[in-house]
């Protein structure tokens, strides 16, 4: 692997960073490998306040190789999972999630496909969405951005979208809220009127109608749609040493 | 006081059939495991089990004794779907209460203090209100006038768990990092019996870790079952680790019926001993 060069993963890894770049002192969960190593990457660099964890239930005082076992001296606290459900429930959290299925306004789906009630394919379950994306920031990586992933209407909403929070009657969505979706492909977020997803930013390479062709919505399109930062060589050199083994190369698809 | 000391099989026969059965730990990890044995050989059916669910709700599933699964997941951890769970899930054989992990522990938590639901905020706007036709709201009595989701209790009649140590009176020890939530599945449930790698003398427990490894007291619990092994194939540190190629064993016998016959055979119609002798060779 180059140690100057940028790859697709690259950019992917520092666009999920950028997703925690001004949350400070919160805990933030990266379920996966790129979200992970930019979870990593923003810690290691420019969002050193993180609180993060080995995916178990030590708090970590810096940010590990992906596959790296922590020693005593990398830990600074205890999160057992009767704290992790206190801290989501304060607030004090920003998840990352996939997502087998995501729709225009952000509703995500992981449970299965078909009907719940007799699925073609059983998948996690909803597992902690729901929880989740009513209580503190989410967002999301897909690594195949394809109009399968990315649908018109997902078959159960697990995490929370923008329409389903604001339909609650009495405010209970107030801390609602999809910060950003990040595919291979390019960068999304909410922040349009409707709150329906909108393109960001296209991933060196990608053309705009390949967007088109692999969503099954119409994203938002707005004028002068901007490339996504090519991480800098210190920051290659950063993401080479937080990933020795390439994990986030082979998961990223072109 | 009471020296509660039981075997495995004196404790599954407080299951009868049709029960609602929580079992503890998490995913794949520090499983009671012996117990869930035990049931399969008692044979004992028609189960509703509530579980942050591994291969326990699995195994339950592959043998035709659950009937309901009431469950936050269903994971083997580093496979990350029950394999038999969603064989269950997918050819429709099992009834199936899927909330929240979160939502749960409120369940298991109401059940605990006796009530009958708690109030939160997951699930709202999502489909799992639409699945669990039985779960409603509840509004706010204050200004805010918020509409929650009314978890209701997840009331138990036989709980089981599974430990480090524990004394001969029904105190236990969890010496691994994460207690999970296993003293609520204690106090959810009517009767709870718990196992433990090893019985010792009180003393010896309180000196073997921090005071705060001591998650069950002998109110919790109405037996003790010594059995070394009891959560394997599960984690249990730091005894032991899960053992990943038996799981990877277990989770193959999913897409092959003569496969898990053969599993079934060897590994569940047999005493806790030679189910441990023989997954030592």
């Amino acid at each position: 692997m180059s140690t100057t060069e940028a790859t697709r993963a690259d950019v992917c890894a520092l666009a999920v960073a950028e997703c925690f770049r001004n949350d400070g002192e919160i805990m933030v969960s990266a379920m996966g490998t790129t979200p992970s190593l930019g979870a990593r990457l923003a810690k290691a660099t420019f969002a050193p306040d993180l609180l993060m964890t080995d995916g178990f239930n030590l708090l970590l005082r810096r940010a590990l190789p992906l596959g790296e076992k922590p020693t005593e001296s990398d830990i600074e606290g205890w999160m057992p999972f009767g704290s992790v459900f206190e801290t989501l429930w304060w607030g004090r959290r920003h998840v990352m999630m996939g997502a087998s299925q995501i729709d225009q306004f952000g509703n995500q789906n992981i449970a299965c496909i078909g009907p719940w009630e007799n699925p073609k394919a059983q998948l996690l379950g909803v597992r902690g969405a729901p929880g989740n994306t009513i209580n503190h920031v989410t967002s999301y990586w897909v690594p195949n951005h394809n109009p399968r992933a990315l649908v018109e209407r997902v078959d159960m909403v697990s995490g929370v979208g923008y329409d389903r929070a604001a339909a609650l009657p009495s405010g209970e969505g107030r801390f609602h809220e999809i910060r950003r979706v990040i595919t291979n492909l390019g960068v999304f977020d909410f922040e349009t009127p409707d709150h329906r997803m909108r393109l960001v930013s296209l991933h060196p390479g990608v053309e705009l109608q390949q967007v088109l062709d692999n969503t099954g919505f119409e994203p938002v399109i707005p004028e002068g749609v901007d490339t996504t930062p090519v991480p800098a060589p210190e920051v290659i050199g950063v993401l080479r040493e937080l990933d020795p083994q390439g994990f986030a190369q082979k998961e990223v698809t072109l | 006081m009471t020296d509660k000391r039981m075997t495995v099989e004196e404790a599954v026969a407080h299951v009868s059939d049709g029960m609602t059965i929580g079992i503890g730990g998490w995913g794949s990890r520090r499983k009671p495991m012996a117990f869930v044995r035990a049931l399969v050989r008692k044979g004992v059916k028609d189960l509703t089990v509530v579980s942050y669910g591994g291969p326990d709700v699995g195994i339950l599933c592959a043998t035709g004794q659950l009937n309901k699964a009431i469950y936050g997941f269903v994971s083997l951890d580093s496979i990350p779907l029950e394999p038999h769970f969603r064989k269950a899930r997918q050819q429709g054989t099992i009834e199936a209460v899927e909330l929240d992990e979160g939502m749960f522990l409120l369940g298991l938590r109401a059940a605990a203090q006796r009530l009958p639901f708690l109030p939160t905020r997951a699930g709202l706007g999502s489909d799992v209100l639409k699945i669990n036709p039985h779960l409603k709201t509840v509004k706010s009595p204050y200004e805010d006038g918020e509409e929650l989701v009314a978890v209701p209790a997840l009331n138990l009649d036989v709980a089981f768990v599974h430990m480090n140590r524990a004394d001969a009176l029904g105190n236990g020890q969890s010496l691994g990092r994460d207690p999970y939530f296993d003293h609520l599945f204690c106090m959810s449930a009517k009767k709870a019996f718990m196992s433990c790698e090893k019985i010792v003398p009180t003393e010896e427990l309180v000196a073997g870790g921090p005071l705060q490894s001591l998650v069950i007291n002998r109110m919790m619990v109405a037996g003790v079952v010594e059995a070394p092994g009891g959560a394997h194939f599960t984690e249990c540190p730091p005894d032991y680790g899960r053992d990943e190629a038996f799981q990877r064993e277990y989770a193959k016998t999913a897409k092959d019926d003569d496969a898990w016959k053969a599993f079934r055979a060897k590994y569940l119609d047999v005493s806790e001993a030679d189910y441990q002798k023989a997954v030592q060779s």
